[in-house]
């Protein structure tokens, strides 16, 4: 009962990983850029969430779709004024803007709102825990949205990609951007619209992320920014299903690294898979190989 | 292009200029004309500038980013403070300056030796996937260290995993770090690592070496059919940045009387590399005025030390967003055409075009 428990917090952690790592992912299949500020996006989406529910008396049924608009319109402005101009530099110069972002953003949420932690309040998921197998294994109401949020996410984000005609040019310009352009595909725009789609996602996933861990800070969405990072190069940086996959087992990894093989190295042991992970195959999990024309 | 007389310039104003600084700020702490806070800093400064070189190195001149430069610190200053403090307990080494100097010794060729450890499953990665694997390498470092405890026991040293219950003094203490250090570490000894920084990074640059480090960042491909072992120099340009930012550590830890490792966190990766891009990518002295500059800043702006973060960070954009807009890189172009043509008119004969430079 223990394992599956482990498990199952594994799967949650991860649901939200992937959900982070798909904001990443996205973004760079498109733009072919990392972008570093995504963590920090996140923080500023719960932040906003935290707000609205603590001080602004949203309810809060509202306070998640506000985060997502807040966060949707800081995304795009982030792109258009830090990365559009550098669409023709070398990607270690759209690199350290992005991290330069990620700075701004946490000073900014310092300056705002305090380097003191916040406590996030519970009142957004009420969920009662799931009692199985008569109390042995309990499940908190959190994993539940978690995880389902994940599913539905993953369900829309496909059918998007799929079937809608933004979607598909996302996919064109992913697979060729002058090709695109030439088709008559408004490359800006469907770089834009990407980072909307990532910086929604990254608001739910700061929700999510602060409803199970409730510490909020400046810092809080760097490691789990990272570690989504991780998730997404480890699935294969660009595919969707990559960073599902990447970001659950990454999960689990770290859940049950921690309790089984060692609390202080935990976060070690999630690196170690990673490193060993590129080893075997370069471009990730689902990545596709690139082949370099002289 | 840079002529070898361009080349022996840079590298003599590179000199002097550090040689002066460090005459300077010496003879200003001999007559007290220098406050106490700037002071404590002089030597955290060498350590920061040796820091910014050694990441220049792979940055600009191989042209690899590394995002985890500051766990060869941790692993140079750990290693230091076990080498001095084994040293002094075990054998009653009195004397810092050779205590400094095998602390030194030790510290780069531990932190080199994580630098072959790391760089042979790292090299072989590119560009984007190469930064994330050193940031993962850098938080592991960070991680391992939390763990480690290190006693000594007359002459013998005890080493724990995990498990703190070692006999003798503890040197390190898992995440608490190293506490009560013998500060040793002096700001001449920080001005020779500098020198000697500078003299293995710019002879390195102007070797056969360094032109086949900096062929395989133009174009790996090209310097590979050219017949350039790229593993080989990738690895040399990578390890001995590492062995570097470990000597730097050792300084930075052997300075400090209590050092924890939560200090060399992905932040401090992150700082050096703000040193390195706003004094110029590949540029050795720049990168020395910067990482000098913006280690006293803070102090200077002590007022205004919240926004600091803050003002890194729009300043690392707009340095990325000018140095990249095209309008700007052209007009800075002709500016410095201009200032060429005019330097050499007085009977020159080598600098005939100007607008060639990178």
């Amino acid at each position: 009962m223990m394992f599956l428990s482990n498990l199952l917090g594994g799967i949650s952690l991860g649901s939200i990983y992937a959900i982070i790592a798909l904001g990443y992912t996205m973004v760079y299949g498109i733009a072919k850029m990392l972008n570093f500020a995504h963590g920090d996006v996140i923080m500023v989406g719960a932040y906003i969430a935290f707000c609205a529910l603590q001080y602004w008396n949203v309810p809060p049924l509202l306070a998640v779709p506000l985060a997502m608009l807040v966060c949707t319109v800081l995304g795009v402005t982030i792109e258009g004024l830090a990365y559009r101009p550098l669409r023709q530099a070398t990607s270690l110069a759209v690199l350290i803007t992005a991290i330069g972002m990620s700075y701004l953003l946490q000073n900014l949420a310092l300056l705002i709102w305090g380097a003191n932690p916040k406590n996030f309040p519970g009142t957004l998921i009420t969920l009662p825990a799931l009692s199985l197998f008569g109390g042995q294994l309990k499940i908190p109401g959190t994993t539940i949205v978690t995880i389902l949020a994940n599913v539905v996410i993953m369900i829309v984000l496909t059918t998007f990609t799929a079937k809608t005609k933004l979607g598909k040019a996302m996919r064109c310009v992913s697979e060729d951007r002058g090709a695109a352009e030439l088709m008559g595909i408004n490359v800006n725009r469907t770089i834009s619209a990407t980072f909307a789609i990532g910086s929604a996602l990254a608001a739910i996933a700061g929700v999510l992320l602060c409803s199970a861990y409730p510490t909020l800070m400046p810092t809080t969405g760097s490691m789990p920014g990272i570690k989504a990072f991780t998730a997404a190069v480890f699935g294969g940086i660009g595919s969707i299903p990559g960073a599902m996959i990447g970001g659950i087992m990454l999960g689990i990894i770290e859940i049950l690294g921690k309790a089984y093989i060692s609390t202080e190295l935990g976060d070690a042991i999630v690196f170690a898979v990673l490193i060993v992970v590129l080893l075997v195959k370069p471009t990730g999990l689902l990545g596709k190989p690139v082949r370099e024309k002289v | 292009m840079k002529t070898k007389k361009g080349k022996l310039i840079y590298n003599l104003i590179t000199f002097g200029l550090v040689t002066a600084a460090y005459f300077i700020c010496s003879y200003m702490v001999d007559n007290g004309l220098m406050s106490r806070t700037l002071k404590g800093q002089l030597i955290p400064i060498c350590a920061w500038v040796v820091m910014a070189i050694s990441l220049n190195l792979v940055i600009g001149i191989s042209g690899e980013l590394s995002l985890g430069h500051a766990g060869f610190m941790s692993v140079g200053a750990f290693t230091g403070i076990v080498v001095s403090g084994w040293l002094l307990n075990g054998f009653q080494m009195e004397n810092t300056g050779l205590r400094l100097l095998i602390a030194m010794i030790a510290g780069g060729l531990m932190a080199g030796l994580a630098g072959v450890v790391i760089g042979v499953p790292v090299l072989r990665l590119r560009g984007d996937y190469l930064a994330i694997v050193t940031l993962a390498f850098g938080e592991i470092i960070r991680n391992v260290m939390n763990c480690v405890y290190v006693s000594v026991e007359g002459s013998n040293l005890h080493m724990g995993f995990i498990n703190p219950n070692l006999p003798g003094t503890l040197l390190l203490n898992g995440p608490n770090g190293a506490v009560s250090v013998k500060r040793i570490s002096t700001f001449l000894a920080g001005f020779l690592l500098v020198l000697f920084t500078l003299v293995v990074v710019l002879n390195l640059v102007n070797s056969r070496s360094g032109r086949a480090i900096m062929a395989i960042r133009d174009n790996r491909i090209a310097a590979e059919s050219m017949g350039i072992n790229v593993t080989k120099y990738k690895m040399m340009a990578f390890v001995l940045s590492a062995a570097l930012a470990g000597m730097a550590g050792v300084l930075y830890g052997l300075n400090m009387s209590t050092l924890v490792p939560s200090k060399f966190k992905f932040d401090q990766s992150i700082n050096v590399l703000v040193f390195v891009v706003l004094g110029g990518i590949g540029n050795i002295l720049g990168s020395v005025i910067s990482a000098a500059l913006l280690t006293v800043l803070p102090e200077v702006l002590r007022a205004f030390s919240q926004f600091r973060m803050l003002v890194y960070a729009v300043v690392l954009i707009l340095v990325m967003l000018a140095t990249n807009n095209p309008i700007l890189r052209s007009w800075f172009n002709q500016l410095t055409a201009k200032i060429r043509n005019r330097g050499a008119k007085p009977g020159a004969t080598e600098t005939t075009k100007g607008g060639g430079a990178a």
